[in-house]
């Protein structure tokens, strides 16, 4: 699974913190998301999943990896 | 065709059953006329309403001329004062709200989660030494979250009862007109105050607001009654309804008694099942818009978002009407969505979490003092709970 975030349409809802801690962040400084990890292992894909559903801003973006 | 006035408040609820959604939010969504005359959508379908509140054809600008208020009062309140970033579209809307977004971080919450816990407590033995039965709103619900929200903001706790029977009266549609303006007044200019005694001391977002350079007195006091109103109204709301809630579900009650783990979880189904922004969430449509089914907003048109129907839509929530503590329900719009998707929400979970969680652990005789047909519902209330919650242990 490959992830983009997209910080213009980021509201900094948090909810992709609360989903997979692992793959996003809020930055300290405007509470913007931020990726820690573009190409997360196949285990996450629900979760990002639930994360990009659960985005209020629709910021997220994820699109399958050819193997 | 069904009168305007039912679609606004006082919002009964369903005999029996005060936590299902208002009668009059239970339809296929339909255009209405309000009882200004305005046009107005009802949306009760969870996917147009996710739709609305991510597209910015759909405004929340209150000074729009046909902006949807739900009565009088909230458009005499609304309509003409200077308005916080809850009534207003991007890019003003975001320039304002980011000022605020880290201090409400799930990272910073989570470190305030020790002292919400000492607030908890506290308030819980002062409770119990003053002996059973008590108001759990007055003694417990209502004490907690203000307490908190003081801190952040930088508010004094001490001038608590003008601020909440003021943000009571406010936020109560039963009122005569006039009540609620002096309301918004009193609190505006309270909040003033605050902020002007600030200079120098830097604690809480108020002093922060205050001393951009780039805020008149005027926004940081609206933005300031926003925060401090909708940081204790909401929290205190839903503690109370939720604790009624889990006592007439005992079983459920106990699951979390038994798997503390669990109340992460039941945070998220309680604020679907009670969805205590009961009255719809309001947008303007900037153009016409199709919304699918048969929906065609035109220009202009007002929008009321019936969240607590969506919150029970039976193909995202099977058995939906029921109350599931252990559920996923993290899909509900309680929060809202969009742009505007609540502020505080990180804030209200930890409350939640840990009122919650602390009541049922402390107190496991906890029950109702009254029968439950003698609770009092806040029908006409801007935000559903309950006036008193009589409760022994
Ligand atoms: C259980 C508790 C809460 C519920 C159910 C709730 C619900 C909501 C909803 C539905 C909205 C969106 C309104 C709209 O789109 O027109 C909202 C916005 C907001 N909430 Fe909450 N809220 C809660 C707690 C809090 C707390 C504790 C704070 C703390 C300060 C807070 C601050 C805000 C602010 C500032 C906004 C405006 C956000 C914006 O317009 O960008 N809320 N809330
Ligand atoms: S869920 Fe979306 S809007 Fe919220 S912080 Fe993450 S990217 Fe931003």
């Amino acid at each position: 699974m490959h992830v983009t975030v997209d910080q213009d349409r980021c509201c900094s809802s948090g909810q992709c913190v609360l989903t997979a801690p692992t793959v996003f962040d809020q930055s300290d400084e405007d509470g913007l998301v931020v990726l820690l990890q573009d190409r997360p292992a196949p285990e996450l894909a629900a979760k990002l999943r639930t994360a990009a559903a659960l985005c209020p801003g629709g910021a997220i973006t994820l699109a399958e990896v050819a193997r | 065709m069904t009168t305007a006035e039912q679609l606004g408040l006082p919002a009964p609820r369903p005999a029996g059953c005060p936590f299902d959604p208002p009668p009059n939010h239970r339809r296929a969504s339909a255009r209405f006329s309000l009882w200004d005359g305005n046009p107005c959508w009802l949306l009760t379908d969870y996917q147009q309403i996710r739709t609305v509140l991510m597209d910015r054809r759909f405004s929340a600008d209150a000074h729009h001329p046909t902006f949807p208020f739900t009565n009088p009062v909230a458009r005499e309140v609304i309509a003409t004062r200077k308005q916080s970033f809850l009534r207003m579209d991007d890019p003003e809307h975001s320039r304002l709200r980011r000022m605020m977004t880290t201090d409400f971080l799930i990272k910073k919450v989570d470190a305030l989660r020790p002292r919400i816990q000492r607030i908890v407590d506290q308030t819980l033995d002062e409770m119990i030494a003053t002996g059973s039965p008590a108001d759990l709103v007055a003694r417990f619900a209502l004490p907690v979250p203000s307490l908190v929200i003081c801190e952040l903001l930088g508010v004094p706790y001490a001038d608590h009862e003008f601020f909440q029977e003021q943000g009571r009266l406010l936020l109560d549609t039963s009122q005569p007109l006039g009540v609620p303006q002096q309301a918004m007044d009193a609190l505006t200019g309270y909040l003033a105050e605050v902020a002007a005694a600030k200079q120098g001391d830097p604690d809480g977002v108020i002093a922060k607001l205050a001393a951009r350079g780039d805020l008149t007195p005027e926004e940081v006091a609206a933005n300031g009654v926003l925060l401090l109103l909708a940081g204790h109204e909401t929290t205190a709301n839903m503690t109370s309804l939720s604790t009624v809630a889990l006592l007439r579900h005992p079983a459920q009650a106990e699951r979390l008694r038994q798997d503390p783990g669990l109340i992460l979880g039941a945070v998220e189904e309680l604020l679907r099942y009670l969805t205590i922004v009961h009255t719809g969430v309001p947008r303007v449509a900037l153009e016409r818009v199709d919304l699918g089914g048969g929906v065609v907003v035109e220009e202009g048109d007002g929008v009321l978002c019936a969240i607590s129907t969506a919150n029970r839509d039976p193909e995202l929530f099977g058995d939906a009407e029921q109350l599931d503590v252990e559920r996923d329900a993290r899909r509900h719009l309680a929060f809202g969505f969009g742009v505007h998707q609540c502020l505080g929400q990180p804030l209200a979970r930890a409350e939640l979490q840990i009122a919650l969680g602390t009541l049922l652990r402390r107190l496991p005789t906890l029950r109702l003092a009254v029968p439950f047909e003698e609770l009092r519902f806040r029908t006409e209330a801007l935000i559903y709970g309950l006036h008193e919650l009589p409760v022994a242990w």
